[in-house]
């Protein structure tokens, strides 16, 4: 008898809860439709890892029943993703380069604007055990360096600076994306990484960034645009007019990023 | 008569299954094949780096077979032949290279074979060696990744096998080691054959482990698939074409080896 009921009791409190699951989402969705809420998906760069996760935290507390879903990964696999068919509203791309592929395609709605800038900076571990102060250190004997591969954004930043800098460097590795070259400084595994300087800030328990002059002829502007094959275009231009306002330029900026250039 | 006899007697409930798991496991092949660009496959074929990364893969896979083979066929023969306490617990650390995320095995392969790792920072210090971003160090992230496929494999037809021929031995006065490598290795032998060749193809393929363990430079450490990969980033054409030529080469080789060692069947 017990068990009986108790599989009755169950049963009703399952029935119930799918209930109120059917109603929950028939409530949701067209308030959602109205503050132009609902689920976002945005597509960023590896390197926008840290920001871009504050930064969504604080749209879905300004734009409650919005949630914000991240896929950070290297610039250019994103781009790849978007090419072929994946469902995103949003992209921001650590090069024109990258952002171009997905504009040739058609699959952006609109022109991609530029939100940010960011600069490579040689990391090292903290305190500089290796006392290596720009990039002509980095060709000293013994000193293992990790690039990104040229293929990504951040190794061609990396090379220009190097070509700039008349510095022919031979790394030990070259890393699929700017968190792997990071993951192998951490590691202790090389005593030095070209990274973006964002890296750096958001790893300053560990590590510390040394400038080098050369980077400034290879600054990487993020571009960003509203994809045409999301399933909620108002939620991607209020997530985009999001970050590019000035609260969210402030969380951008202290993160180290720059401000885009003529604005 | 006989065949077609027995081919009408196929069930319907084992051959639809069967049938959609072949297509499941082919259809991206079909896929690689459709995408691929005939036109300029001549070309990239003999692009330099291709060939650089082939002749890695390949040599970096064998190395790792062998080293699978010596240190796993005497572990597949403890577990198989050897009462011992907790042999239950061992034979499931054997399989965590299985489970464990390719990654996090590259991860955990710095941690002791790094240069500032468990044993990586007494190696560096006694004997000057560090295996991060070396080709030995992809051979040791293949093996790790590799040596369960090998393992089990040997394990199985070692169980399988009939013990009285060992016991046939060991009553004649063979002792255990006369008897492994006179009546246990040559009755095994298939065994050990399909498991390596199961665990070349698995070092083949290793991606994970080998670029977090290893990095990726080109003629060090960059192989195959590490070179698909950075490709797929820039040129998804170039990534297509260096699968393919992977895929045929090590299907090339299996079937080859195939024929020569394990016979038809």
């Amino acid at each position: 008898m017990t068990a009986r009921r108790l599989r009755a009791t169950l049963a009703g409190a399952l029935a119930a809860a799918l209930v109120l699951a059917g109603c929950g989402g028939g409530t949701d969705d067209p308030a959602a439709g109205r503050n132009g809420g609902g689920p976002v998906t945005v597509f960023a760069a590896a390197s926008l890892t840290e920001s871009f996760t504050r930064l969504g935290e604080d749209f879905e507390a300004a734009h409650p029943g919005t949630t914000v879903t991240f896929n950070f990964a290297g610039s250019s696999a994103l781009a790849t993703q978007i090419t072929q068919g994946a469902p995103a509203d949003v992209f921001a791309a650590a090069s024109p380069a990258t952002m171009q592929t997905v504009t040739d395609a058609g699959d952006a709605a609109g022109t991609p604007s530029v939100l940010v800038r960011n600069q490579l900076v040689v990391a090292v571990p903290k305190g500089n055990p290796g006392r290596i102060a720009g990039l002509a250190d980095l060709v000293r004997p013994g000193v293992k360096v990790a690039l990104c591969a040229e293929q990504v954004p951040c190794g061609a930043a990396a090379r220009t600076a190097l070509d700039a800098a008349g510095v022919r460097l031979t790394p030990v590795t070259l890393e699929q994306d700017v968190k792997g070259a990071l993951a192998k400084l951490r590691l202790g595994e090389v005593d030095a990484a070209l990274v973006y300087r964002t890296d750096v800030r958001a790893a300053a328990a560990d590590l510390a960034a040394v400038e080098f002059p050369e980077s400034a002829r290879a600054v990487n502007d993020y571009p960003i645009v509203v994809l045409r094959g999301g399933g909620n275009p108002d939620g991607a231009r209020a997530f985009v007019d999001f970050v590019r306002s000035d609260a969210g330029l402030a969380v951008l900026t202290a993160a180290g990023f720059q401000a885009p250039s003529g604005s | 008569m006989t065949p077609v006899a027995r081919r009408q007697r196929v069930p319907v409930a084992l051959l639809v299954p069967a049938g959609l798991g072949l297509l499941f496991l082919v259809l991206p092949l079909v896929g690689l094949l459709v995408r691929a660009p005939w036109t300029t496959l001549p070309r990239r074929l003999t692009e330099p780096g291709v060939l650089t990364a082939l002749r890695l893969s390949l040599e970096t896979a064998s190395a790792a077979t062998l080293l699978c083979v010596a240190l796993g066929v005497p572990l597949a023969w403890l577990l198989a032949r050897v009462r011992f306490p907790g042999r239950r617990l061992v034979r499931a650390l054997v399989t965590v290279p299985l489970v464990l995320p390719p990654v996090v095995g590259g991860v955990a392969l710095l941690l002791v074979f790094g240069r500032r790792g468990l044993l990586g920072s007494w190696l560096d210090d006694a004997f000057g060696v560090t295996l991060p971003f070396t080709t030995a160090g992809v051979v040791l992230a293949e093996a790790f990744v590799a040596m369960p496929f090998l393992v089990i494999a040997v394990e199985g037809a070692l169980r399988a096998a009939d013990p009285r021929y060992e016991e046939a031995a060991a009553t004649l006065g063979a002792g255990r080691w006369t008897t492994f490598t006179r009546v246990t290795l040559p009755l095994v032998a298939p065994g050990v054959a399909a498991g390596a060749v199961l665990c070349w193809a698995r070092a083949l393929g290793e991606f994970g482990a080998t670029i977090t363990f290893a990095g990726n430079y080109p003629g060090r450490t960059q192989t195959m698939p590490l070179a698909v990969y950075l490709a797929l980033e820039t040129d998804p054409q170039a990534a297509i074409v260096l699968s393919l030529i992977l895929l045929v080469v090590s299907v090339a080789i299996l079937a080859g080896l195939r024929d020569r060692w394990v016979g038809t069947s």
